[in-house]
Formats: structure tokens, C-alpha cells, sequence
């Protein structure tokens, strides 16, 4: 039995499932402050959008390759289940390669980003097929970690990389243009708890523990409540 | 009072002009170039046709290009002044937004190999009207006065044909014109007057900085920087937005943009945006004008004198492009240094977990820093010096640093990264060894105007090695000293390149002079970070403009006494006429 069928071994899930990620700034959204002094026209313009990225938009990469994408990304960050403001994270990636968007430099050792993702992709489906049987998005969390594992350690050879190193190919495309995708979007800012745009009215608090009355308020222990107020307000200044 | 249009949170534009894209369709023209400080306004510039032989053509509008573009204007030359980048308009064109504003990196391919390969993109050369300095961090720092004869007078590297006595005046009219906030007095170094604006009030982040300083013994300072810290012109202060790194949306940032070049326009020089120079041409031993990619063809502007001011990686780059018959390894390349010495200086950084919420994106990412290890020699077990600073990373670029850097992706990342707003680090720029075997190269590959891309090759030697594990120790006493928790290094960031065409005295192992006027060819003169032989452990934005500064007077000077070979008829009535 192909081991991905096994998600009860995977540590990481149960550890997961028994300790969702906390909502450490409860009400806060950064989108409430867009028709503000936070927000001028450009950055309005940019944010809308990203947000008409649909989960499914997808113009670069073929049909065969977007569920490995997809797979990848919800294991490079993944998201809580039923959280709104689902993060299109693939999508994301294949707009930036869609569109050209260049980091400015590459590793001797690798291809341009475009045709580096497709071989990536392709060559880690071989590796799923190869070791379990199955297609690397057919596979459960453990088996889809332990393939990116070894691709981070430069331990898959498939010849399906051709002259690619698995390593570099993780290192220099998959963790930067996913981990980049994913906190480019308005609901990471909430997540993290980032004031968010601020141009032109900027910041006035600067010094420790203190918080301008537009910025996140971090709900601390038995005073959750008074942050969820707090952050509901944070559209009315 | 207030000028409307000049950014206030009054002015904030609701809606943009649409279909008004600098990137696809050159906005100086038409006698007019923008005014960047005013929504939607211009200001007239003069404009010469290709075949008008202009005195100077500047191929780059950087802290190099750009100043210098200002300056002999002034002087009276006629200056055309090029640059490949888009001309922004900051108040309309800059989003609050990373991934967006990464539209200001020079992003064109470019490959990166040897055994630390660098990082390009985001912490290194711009693509726009203003060079890097529309996106540069603006720390404004003077070298230590021993920089400039560190062979002689410390024993490593070359010594620069400069006097450091003379560069002080220089510092001094690039921070007036700058108005620098910074302290009253300044801890290291040979007096100087006190910085034109008031220090900026410290982040919380900054404040750890001087914690840890505090504990260790050592001083520190509020880092001088080119924001604004009270109204300027039709500039407003900082606001604190935090995105220095990505474009100030506000004008608060006193980069070349808004600076040099309107001084420029204002003096009769011709800016020209989305103009790439692909090639110097040469006959008889002397340059007679550029070719350059303008709305789609190839053009040759003519020129009396050709400066290359397009930093580290495009200056070796147009210099070897330019190869012909006459100079078959190059223009400026009798010594063969063109694009050797690349010389970049380390950006590695400790971070650590505190009680305190830190909101470290808010304000400049640098507003303290100490220079104790520029200015103190004794306790190190290698040469060169180096600072350290707060930062301020924003989202995308912490979650990257997380992921790349310290190898953390799935629920490890998202979990450390809700830490976001209780981090605080100490970031070094230090001082790399010039080294003959870090350089820039054609590769085979070509770009999208055809042109061969640059191959840039980067290797640590063990001093490099050394200087990083001291900064990375005692920076981590540092944090530690200012109570930060779960400490973790970033061993490998550098920033800030720089050599490649370094200046010197003697052309066997120079490529310019001191006046950054090139050995082989006497009417090419190269004017930014890539004439520097070593790079000293500060920001060198300050050191270039000085540099572009003295070179403007030292034109100046030679076209007076007839020494400037056939250029410039310098008239200075010329100019001022035409500019009433």
C-alpha cells in the first residue's frame, strides 16, 4: 500500500490538528483601511488586482502541471482549513511568471524561471511515481514532505531534472517565489499582524509596545476580547 | 504653509491617470520633463537632437550620473544624460506594496556564480531615473579619513589617489544639498559641522540598537540618513511609512530624483529615460557617442566626452561591449581591470525574539547605528572595518529571509512568522577585500535589446570569512545584551557593489584617475561606485555624489586651463541664460 495513505504518521499534522494556528490579532483586517488615508490610488489599484486572482487563474502553467504547483504551495505555506481570505498561492506564482516579473539574477546552475518550475514540477511528479506509485498531488502531507525534504537536501536525481539540481531548483525558485506569494497577500498581513500600505498617513508611535490606533492590535492571553475591539476599530481612524 | 499637490495626506489622488505607463512610453520630452515634486505638473528641459554634439552624454542617472549631470550643468557644459529606467513620478506611481514596487530594481537577467554567488535584484542596482536611490535605504555615511590610503596606512587593499581632507569638503556640500538629518555631533572621526537637519526620532527597533551598545560599552549614534525630518521645498518630513527600500511615495526621501535632477533640468541638461546605451563608439583613439535603444530603435547620440555611470555590473558591462577593432578587449581596458574588483560588502544580520512588540517595519529601517568597528582596530583578527544597523524588513522580504535563509518552510514558517511584530536585528555592512578574481563578464546569453548579459562571479576570501563571524559574535552579544531571545544569524547577505573600474594613480593598475577620467581613452571618464578600489564598511551613496562632485569641479578646472582635449567650450552665460 503506497505510503501516502498513512496521514496518522505524519507528526506534523497531528501536532496541527491539536494546536490550530492561533488567531494572534482577531478582527483585524487590513483591507478596512483601503478607503483611507493608508491607501492612495496606486496601492489601491495594485491590492484590487491581486485579489481578483481566482485560486484557479492559472495562464502559465499547463493543466498537468497546476495541481503539482498547488500541492507544493499548501506545503510551503500552509494555510488553516476554512479561513477567510483563502490565499491563491499558486495562482500568485503563475501571474509572476506569467508576467514576466524577474528577480534579476540566477544561479549558474539553473534555467530561466519559467522553463526551471516546469522542468521542477515535472521532474518532482517523477519522483512521486518513481517512490510511491502515485502523482506528487495524489500523494498525502508525509509523502509530499519527505519528497521536498530530499529535494531541499539536492537527493533527488530523476532524469527528469536533467543538469537541474533539485536543491538549487528548491532553495532558488520554489521557497522564495511561494514563500513571496503567500505574505504578498492581505490576509498573511493580517496573520502577521503588519500595519499594512501607510502612505501618506504613516506612523506617529514609534517606540516600544506601542501601536497607532490603524494598526493591529495583538490579542494577549485572557485579553482577546479587548483586541478584537480594538481591531475592529482600526477602519474608523 | 502647505502646497497643494505636493503629497500631503490632503492631496492623496483617489484615482490614477490611466494608461500613463513610464515603462512602456518615455515621459521627458516634448521640452518637458516631470515635475516629480508636484501631481501631474512639469518642468521645462531642454533637448538636443542625436547629431548635436553635446559636451557630456552621462549614460546613467544614479548617485554617480545624476549628480554629475547637476553639476556640470551648472558649470555651464551641455549635458545629455541617459538612463534605461522609466522616469517615476513618485506621488502618483508608488504603491505601498513589495511586490509591486519591485518594479525599481534593475530585474533584466543577469547570472550570478563563484563560490558565494550574490544576491541581485532587490539590495543592489536600480532601473529607473535616479539610479538605486529611488530604492536605496538612504544611510549617509563619510568613509573613516585612513579608507583612502588603506594600503599605506593599514595595510590591505589599494590606496585611493583621493585626499581625504578634500573629500571632506565634498561630504560635506553632498549633505547640505541633501540635508542629511543626523546628530548634533557625530562620535567618530575627525570633526565635522553639525548634520543640516535634526536627527529623526528612534523606532523601537533603533532603540535596541543603542540597548545593546549601551551594555557593551560602545557608542552609538541616530544614523544620519537622506529623509527629511522637517519640511523641505515642496517636500514634507517622513512619514514612518516604512517602505525606504521600495520607493518613498511621499518625497520625504532626498534621493537623486528629486534632488540633483531638477537642479539638473533647471541648469539646461537633458534627462532621457528609457534610453539603454548598448555601445561606446570610438575612432582615433577618442569616444564620439553613444548608440542607445529609445521607442523601439537603435540611435547614436553624438558627444565631446562619454561618462559611464551605470554602477558596478553595467558599467564593465557597456565597457566590454564596446570592444572594437581598436580596443579589441574593451574600452578602458589596457590594464584588463575592466570588471575586476568587484568588490561588495557584507549585509549579514542577527535576529532575535523580544517581549517588547517591536513593529520594526515602522520608520526608516535604519535610524541608529554604530561605527565602533570602522574606527577600532584593536581586537580584530582580520582587516577593514565594518558597521552595524537596526532594520525594518517588511513582509514578503521576512518571509523569504525565513525561508532562504534559515531554511524554515510548512507550519515552522508560518508559526515563526506570526513573531513578526517582537523581532528586532542588527544588520552589518562590512568591508570585503578587493579581489582580482571577482568580477563581471559577458556570458553568451543576450537580453532583450540583443546585448550580452552580465555573468557576475563572487567568492569570499578568509578575511571575508573572518570580519563576518566577528560582526555575527558581537552583534549576537549585542542583541542578547538588549534582551532578544532565540537568536539566529543570516550568514549570507551582501549588498552595496562596487569596484570593477577602479580609480588609482598608475594606469597599469588602475582604470581611471583620480578625476575618474579613464587612462586609455582621454575623453571617457567613468563616475560611480565602480571607480572605488576598496569599499570601506559604510554605505557609499555619500561617497559617490562626493566623488561626482569633485569630478564636476575637476572638469571644470581642466576645460580652464584647456586640458580638456577638444571638449566643452565651457560657457557658463549659455546656461544661465537660457534657464532665466
Amino acid at each position: 500500500m503506497p505510503e501516502h495513505r498513512i496521514p496518522a504518521s505524519d507528526p506534523l499534522k497531528t501536532a496541527r490538528e491539536n494546536d490550530p494556528r492561533r488567531d494572534l490579532y482577531p478582527g483585524y483586517d487590513v483591507l478596512s483601511k483601503r478607503d483611507g488615508p493608508s491607501w492612495n490610488a496606486m496601492t489601491r489599484e495594485v491590492i484590487a488586482e491581486r485579489l481578483s486572482i481566482g485560486p484557479e487563474t492559472h495562464h502559465f502553467f499547463t493543466d498537468d502541471e497546476w495541481p503539482t504547483l498547488k500541492a507544493i504551495c499548501e506545503r510551503i505555506v500552509p494555510q488553516p482549513p476554512g479561513r477567510p481570505g483563502w490565499i491563491p498561492v499558486a495562482a500568485l506564482v503563475d501571474h509572476k511568471l506569467h508576467a514576466g516579473e524577474r528577480d534579476g539574477y540566477r544561479y549558474a546552475g539553473l534555467p530561466e524561471q519559467g522553463e526551471a518550475w516546469r522542468r521542477g514540477l515535472q521532474a518532482l511528479d517523477a519522483e512521486a511515481q518513481r517512490a510511491f506509485g502515485a502523482h506528487f498531488h495524489e500523494l498525502g502531507d508525509w509523502a509530499q514532505d519527505k519528497l521536498l525534504r530530499a529535494a531541499e537536501a539536492g537527493a533527488l536525481t530523476d532524469p527528469a531534472w536533467e543538469d537541474m539540481a533539485s536543491d538549487l531548483f528548491f532553495k532558488q525558485r520554489v521557497l522564495p517565489d511561494v514563500v513571496k506569494a503567500y505574505y504578498a497577500h492581505p490576509t498573511a498581513w493580517n496573520e502577521i499582524g503588519w500595519g499594512g500600505p501607510a502612505s501618506p498617513r504613516g506612523y506617529v508611535r514609534m517606540d516600544f509596545g506601542r501601536r497607532d490606533p490603524w494598526e493591529a492590535a495583538e490579542a494577549k492571553p485572557g485579553h482577546e476580547e479587548e483586541a478584537r475591539r480594538a481591531n475592529l476599530r482600526v477602519s474608523r481612524w | 504653509m502647505r502646497l497643494p499637490g505636493t503629497g500631503n495626506a490632503a492631496d492623496n489622488p483617489q484615482e490614477r491617470t490611466p494608461g500613463d505607463d513610464p515603462r512602456q512610453v518615455p515621459r521627458a520630452g516634448n521640452g518637458r520633463a516631470p515635475n516629480v515634486m508636484r501631481i501631474g505638473a512639469w518642468v521645462p528641459m531642454r533637448q538636443y537632437v542625436d547629431d548635436d554634439e553635446v559636451d557630456f552624454v552621462i549614460v546613467g542617472t544614479g548617485a554617480g550620473g545624476g549628480t554629475l549631470a547637476a553639476k556640470l550643468a551648472e558649470h555651464g557644459f551641455t549635458v545629455a544624460a541617459l538612463d534605461a529606467g522609466p522616469y517615476w513620478r513618485p506621488l502618483e506611481d508608488f504603491a505601498s506594496d513589495e511586490m509591486h514596487q519591485s518594479k525599481l530594481y534593475w530585474t533584466d537577467e543577469r547570472i550570478v556564480d563563484g563560490e558565494n554567488p550574490l544576491q541581485l535584484g532587490s539590495n543592489n542596482s536600480g532601473k529607473s531615473v535616479g539610479g538605486s536611490t529611488v530604492h536605496f535605504a538612504m544611510v549617509s555615511l563619510r568613509f573613516r579619513p585612513d579608507w583612502f590610503k588603506a594600503r599605506s596606512l593599514l595595510g590591505y587593499g589599494a590606496d585611493w589617489p583621493l585626499d581625504w581632507r578634500e573629500m571632506w569638503d565634498y561630504y560635506g556640500e553632498v549633505e547640505q544639498t541633501l540635508k542629511i538629518a543626523g546628530p548634533v555631533t557625530y562620535p567618530w572621526g575627525p570633526k565635522r559641522s553639525r548634520y543640516p537637519y535634526r536627527a529623526h526620532e528612534l523606532s523601537a527597533s533603533a532603540k535596541v540598537l543603542a540597548r545593546g551598545a549601551e551594555a557593551l560599552g560602545i557608542a552609538w549614534t541616530p544614523t544620519p540618513i537622506a529623509t527629511l525630518s522637517a519640511p523641505r521645498g515642496d517636500a514634507p518630513p517622513c512619514v514612518y511609512r516604512g517602505f525606504c527600500t521600495l520607493g518613498c511615495s511621499t518625497n520625504a526621501k532626498q534621493s537623486v530624483l528629486n534632488t540633483w535632477l531638477p537642479r539638473a533640468l533647471k541648469a539646461g541638461a537633458e534627462i532621457r529615460d528609457l534610453a539603454m546605451v548598448g555601445r561606446i563608439e570610438t575612432k582615433h583613439g577618442r569616444a564620439t557617442g553613444v548608440h542607445y535603444h529609445r521607442e523601439g530603435r537603435w540611435r547614436f547620440q553624438r558627444a565631446r566626452n562619454v561618462v559611464v555611470a551605470g554602477y558596478a555590473i553595467e558599467t564593465p558591462r557597456l565597457l566590454l561591449m564596446s570592444a572594437s577593432s581598436e580596443f579589441p578587449d574593451g574600452l578602458a581596458n589596457s590594464s584588463g581591470l575592466v570588471g575586476r574588483y568587484l568588490t561588495v560588502q557584507g549585509n549579514q544580520a542577527v535576529w532575535g525574539v523580544f517581549d517588547e512588540e517591536i513593529r520594526s517595519y515602522k520608520g526608516p529601517p535604519s535610524l541608529a547605528i554604530t561605527e565602533h568597528w570602522n574606527y577600532e582596530d584593536r581586537g580584530k583578527d582580520f582587516s577593514g572595518g565594518y558597521c552595524y544597523m537596526s532594520q525594518g524588513p517588511l513582509p514578503t522580504l521576512w518571509g523569504k529571509t525565513q525561508a532562504t535563509a534559515r531554511g524554515l518552510w510548512g507550519e515552522a514558517l508560518v508559526a515563526e512568522m506570526q513573531r513578526y511584530n517582537h523581532v528586532a536585528g542588527l544588520k552589518v555592512v562590512s568591508e570585503y577585500m578587493p579581489q582580482a578574481r571577482n568580477r563581471v563578464t559577458l556570458a553568451e546569453e543576450t537580453d532583450q535589446y540583443r546585448l550580452p548579459i552580465a555573468r557576475v562571479t563572487y567568492s569570499w576570501c578568509d578575511n571575508d570569512r573572518a570580519m563576518n563571524r566577528h560582526a555575527l559574535a558581537f552583534m549576537r552579544q549585542a542583541l542578547e545584551a538588549a534582551g532578544g531571545r532565540e537568536i539566529w544569524d543570516q550568514e549570507n547577505d551582501t549588498c552595496h557593489l562596487n569596484g570593477t573600474a577602479r580609480m588609482g594613480d598608475d594606469p597599469r593598475t588602475s582604470v581611471v584617475n583620480a578625476d575618474c577620467r579613464s587612462w586609455d581613452i582621454p575623453n571617457l571618464w567613468i563616475c560611480d561606485g565602480s571607480v572605488f578600489p576598496t569599499v570601506g564598511g559604510v554605505n557609499p551613496s555619500l561617497t559617490i555624489q562626493a566623488i561626482a562632485c569633485r569630478t564636476a569641479d575637476r572638469i571644470k578646472a581642466l576645460a580652464a586651463c584647456g586640458d580638456l582635449s577638444g571638449a566643452a567650450s565651457a560657457s557658463p552665460k549659455r546656461a544661465l541664460a537660457w534657464a532665466s
